[in-house]
């Protein structure tokens, strides 16, 4: 990567090319626990987004203000606040979806992905890219999700966005929405990614060495 | 009594285990179950937490928080009892044994983002639990955490020797394999409920 970062690189860096969820592996919990349907991982990415963007907006503002020590702490404690502000928001606008997401929201602290791109992005980049950085990854967290939302669902329950696609005459696999399909969905998920991007990289060497 | 205890020490442990039936600290359960001797350090390391976090939040959510009518901050005051708590178990673990502070490296300090951890004070404060209760429940469910961490180790130390398609090998097969073993703990649902 070349030493200037464009806004549009470290967009699509964290939409596709380093996507939180299928490329890093990080907060695998929110990703399993609240896929059982579309509609609530499209809920969970945005809340997760918005903390994502206001965290890292706050810690490269205070980026040569927090000392070496005790940064992982003073993190924490602003990233709470936004997740605080979030819980009382959805609590307020959108009961229903409240009350689906339940006990992940208060989670959103510990997902792994805002702190990690706090550490490694948000503490040593100007406010407009990390700005940019945190809509990015929270989109490509939003994406992921909402897309394992999607599979769960219509194997699980014949619907995508709770609209019935597969008729009447068809047998739910409850197994989808239930634990285990979740572990199962994500796995085959990131079994299909690793190999398109296998093939991909087989076939830039192949272009390297020709 | 007891048999209320062991019936909720069961349920906590099997019915409702933490990693498979309600995906809490499935980031510790994938990165640290490589080995069983790790695996069960940091198994140890996640039931003391979890157990003196329980305690400790219910004092500070119901003698500090509810007389002050401040409940919305719960999350802040939770997340800094943990994180003081496991810098305290981090240093302990590094005078008393070296070798597991150096196998668990960076899964210590994160067993503050642990969800299990943060989950289970949020649990017990949803569900108005009492004092010996919340304890309890910190420290059954750090077992159940246990218990699946480690078998999950057994199995992945058989899983690196077998043949795998390459883009399966990692992350993939263990997502898979939890699945199915998810499967196997879903034969308890219904148990104690």
């Amino acid at each position: 990567m070349s030493d200037k970062k464009t806004a549009r690189g470290v967009f699509v860096n964290g939409l596709l090319n380093e996507n939180p969820t299928f490329n890093l592996v990080l907060g695998t919990c929110p990703t399993q626990a609240v896929t059982t349907s579309a509609i609530n991982g499209i809920g969970m990415g945005a809340a997760a987004t918005f903390v994502l963007l206001g965290s890292n907006v706050v810690i490269s503002l205070l980026r040569n203000f927090i000392p070496n020590k005790v940064r992982i702490p003073a993190f924490i404690v602003i990233i709470c606040a936004f997740v605080t502000m979030v819980q009382l928001l959805m609590q307020a606008f959108l009961p229903d979806l409240y009350s689906a997401l339940g006990m992940f929201i208060p989670l959103i602290v510990v997902n792994c992905i805002i702190l990690a791109r706090a550490e490694a992005f948000a503490s040593k980049n100007s406010v407009w890219l990390s700005a940019v950085d945190g809509v990015g990854m929270g989109l490509g967290f939003t994406l992921a999700i909402t897309l394992i939302g999607c599979i769960r669902e219509f194997f699980g329950n014949g619907t995508v966005f709770g609209i019935n696609v597969l008729g009447g005459g068809y047998d739910p696999m409850l197994i989808m929405i239930l634990a285990p399909g979740g572990f199962i969905v994500f796995g085959l998920i990131l079994g299909i990614v690793n190999a398109i991007t296998n093939k991909k990289k087989a076939k830039n060497m192949q272009e390297a060495d020709a | 009594m007891t048999v209320n205890v062991f019936v909720f020490m069961v349920t906590c442990i099997f019915t409702n285990n933490f990693i498979f039936s309600r995906f809490l600290g499935c980031c510790p359960f994938l990165g640290v179950s490589n080995k069983v001797e790790t695996s069960m350090g940091m198994g140890m390391a996640v039931t003391f937490v979890m157990g003196v976090a329980s305690l400790f939040t219910w004092v500070v959510y119901n003698w500090i928080l509810v007389p002050l009518n401040i409940q919305y901050m719960n999350t802040i005051s939770f997340i800094l009892i943990i994180a003081s708590l496991v810098q305290f178990v981090e240093m302990f673990i590094k005078k008393s044994s070296p070798s597991l502070y150096k196998s668990l490296g960076i899964y210590l300090p994160l067993i503050t983002t642990n969800c299990a951890v943060l989950g289970v004070t949020i649990l017990n404060m949803n569900n108005n639990y009492g004092l010996l209760q919340s304890v309890l429940n910190g420290v059954f469910g750090a077992l159940g955490f246990m218990l699946a961490i480690v078998l999950m180790a057994g199995v992945r130390e058989r899983l690196e020797t077998s043949n795998i398609p390459k883009c399966m090998k990692g992350f993939p097969i263990s997502l898979v394999t939890a699945g199915l073993m998810s499967v196997a703990f879903m034969g308890f649902s219904g148990f104690g409920a």
